[in-house]
């Protein structure tokens, strides 16, 4: 039998680690830029909560995703809190990368012409609506290349979780390599497949590129 | 209807002793100003005169220090029955009964022309899309740019922006308008364009506070015209006496210069 087709009689292996990382990188990711549009929002009012979300946020920046993810799954039971290393690994994702959005969004924020908020003002947006409608749309389109790049740092933050016992792509290849000791072939199929899923999102990148260019909008 | 009859007797807007301090420097000083339905009133004065910000002052975009403003009869920037500040909820209500249009336009760059003007009826007034649509169509018309509504603001020249936003503020059906400077940031030969519109708007009735270097405009569309000089409003009059007649040594000179 040869290293290839001992690969493919794996496929089940490498499809549901597949399948984990996908589901873990789109729901982590989802979910932290919702996060990290709330924190942003948050931030605009100024007050002494943003003070404290903006303390939080550089402190998570600082912080090596792995220490955070071993931090949720082997530190909060002892305090009485057990989480799946599922459950905690996607915590740890959606905490982590949330704090880079919502730097991102702000740094974007500092710089926006104050003048399109004014004008919403004037027209009688509530802050939230204006939020939504005019502030968070015009940061978006422009900080996309920098949000593309985090969602690319998000993917492959996915294959720290491995570590924790999380059974995604990067485990399969582990699982594989150790049970046939193919470490080659094993880890080059989960490179083409992390590669196919950056092509995904390379394309859906350039879609967002094309939609701010036709807005006017620069690179950053 | 007694009370219709009232509420047109309201004027569009109130200012009573206002007055703004940035820091240590007063801005505007003990503002009185009365602009009735229909009326357009000019601002004049020199650059840093305080024009701007008793224009933001209007519609609370700067919160003034003393005094009271009232649009259409409603209190701007104070809950009266509450006794404290309007919240950023309630100063929007209020907010959406003006309109401002900025020097520099303001085009939100994310939305396509026709967008920005249906932006606010929908999603501050909660306007039904289609209806929003269809008065969006109608102004962009009024303002001679149907041919531009899926363009883009970065792709338009400075004229056809400020005739979008005039079209965005009037999509609110606004009790007044305010303008600031809006032909100041614009190339000479498009100033023509944009003056033209707002003639026709004051001849449909409505109205406006216009800060304005325009000396023709102010002369030929006013019923009011107001100096502001540090901060002060020292000459009030219609626009015959004021351009004729002036009643300071200041407004005088300012007459003589712009000539
Ligand atoms: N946000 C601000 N902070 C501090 N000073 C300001 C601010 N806005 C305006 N000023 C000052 O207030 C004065 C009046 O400004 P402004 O209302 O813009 O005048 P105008 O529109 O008549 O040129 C100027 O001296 C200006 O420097
Ligand atoms: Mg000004």
């Amino acid at each position: 039998m040869t290293e290839w087709s001992i690969l493919w009689d794996a496929r089940e292996v490498f499809s549901n680690g597949l399948i984990a990382t996908v589901q873990l990188f789109v729901l982590s990711t989802l979910c932290a830029f919702v996060l990290g549009c709330a924190l942003v929002y948050q931030l605009e009012h100024g007050n002494r909560l943003s003070r404290a979300l903006r303390l939080l946020i550089n402190l998570m920046r600082t912080l090596p995703f792995l220490i955070l993810a071993y931090l949720l799954y082997y530190g909060l039971p002892p305090l009485g809190l057990r989480l799946s290393a599922w459950s905690a690994g996607l915590l740890a994702l959606i905490v982590y990368h949330a704090a880079y959005f919502a730097e991102i969004l702000r740094g974007s924020r500092l710089v926006m012409p104050e003048g399109y908020v004014e004008a919403a003002k004037a027209h009688g947006f509530t802050p939230l609506r204006l939020y939504l409608r005019i502030i968070l749309p015009t940061l978006v389109i422009k900080t996309r290349p920098l949000l593309g790049n985090q969602l690319i740092i998000a993917l492959k933050d996915t294959a720290f979780l491995t570590i924790i016992t999380v059974q995604e792509l990067t485990a399969a290849a582990n699982s594989v390599q150790s049970t046939y000791f193919i470490p080659t072939q094993a880890f080059v199929v989960v490179i083409v497949l992390y590669w196919l899923i950056s092509i995904c999102l390379e394309l859906a990148l350039k879609r967002a590129a094309r939609f701010g260019a036709k807005r006017g909008f620069d690179y950053v | 209807m007694s009370e219709h009859t009232h509420a047109s007797d309201v004027p569009a807007v109130s200012i009573k002793k206002m007055s703004k301090s940035f820091g240590d420097i007063e801005v505007l000083r003990d503002i009185d100003l009365v602009v009735n339905k229909g009326e357009v009133v000019s601002v004049l004065g020199s650059s840093g005169s305080g024009k701007s910000t008793m224009l933001r002052c209007i519609n609370w975009l700067e919160e003034p220090d003393r005094g009271t403003i009232h649009i259409a009869g409603q209190r701007i920037g104070v809950n009266e029955h509450a006794g404290r500040k309007m919240t950023g909820k309630e100063l929007a209500t209020v907010r959406a009964k003006t309109g401002m249009v900025f020097q520099g336009f303001n085009l939100w760059p994310h939305l396509s022309v026709i967008q920005n003007v249906m932006e606010a009826p929908i999603y501050v007034k909660g306007m039904p899309k289609e209806q929003a649509r269809a008065i969006a169509i109608e102004l962009l018309e009024k303002v001679g740019l149907a041919d531009k509504h899926n363009a883009f603001p970065f792709t338009l020249s400075g004229g056809q922006k400020q005739r979008v936003a005039i079209a965005r503020a009037l999509a609110m059906s606004p009790e007044v308008i305010l303008f600031d400077e809006p032909t100041s940031a614009l190339d000479p030969e498009r100033v023509g364009e944009v003056l033209t519109v707002m003639k026709n708007l004051s001849a449909e009735g409505y109205t406006m506070i216009v800060v304005t270097h325009e000396m023709e405009f102010a002369r030929a569309v006013s019923d009011q015209v107001v100096f502001l000089e540090k901060g002060l409003i020292i000459e009030k009059a219609p626009p015959a006496q004021f351009f004729t007649n002036p009643k300071t040594e200041r407004v005088r000179k300012f007459l003589e210069i712009s000539a």
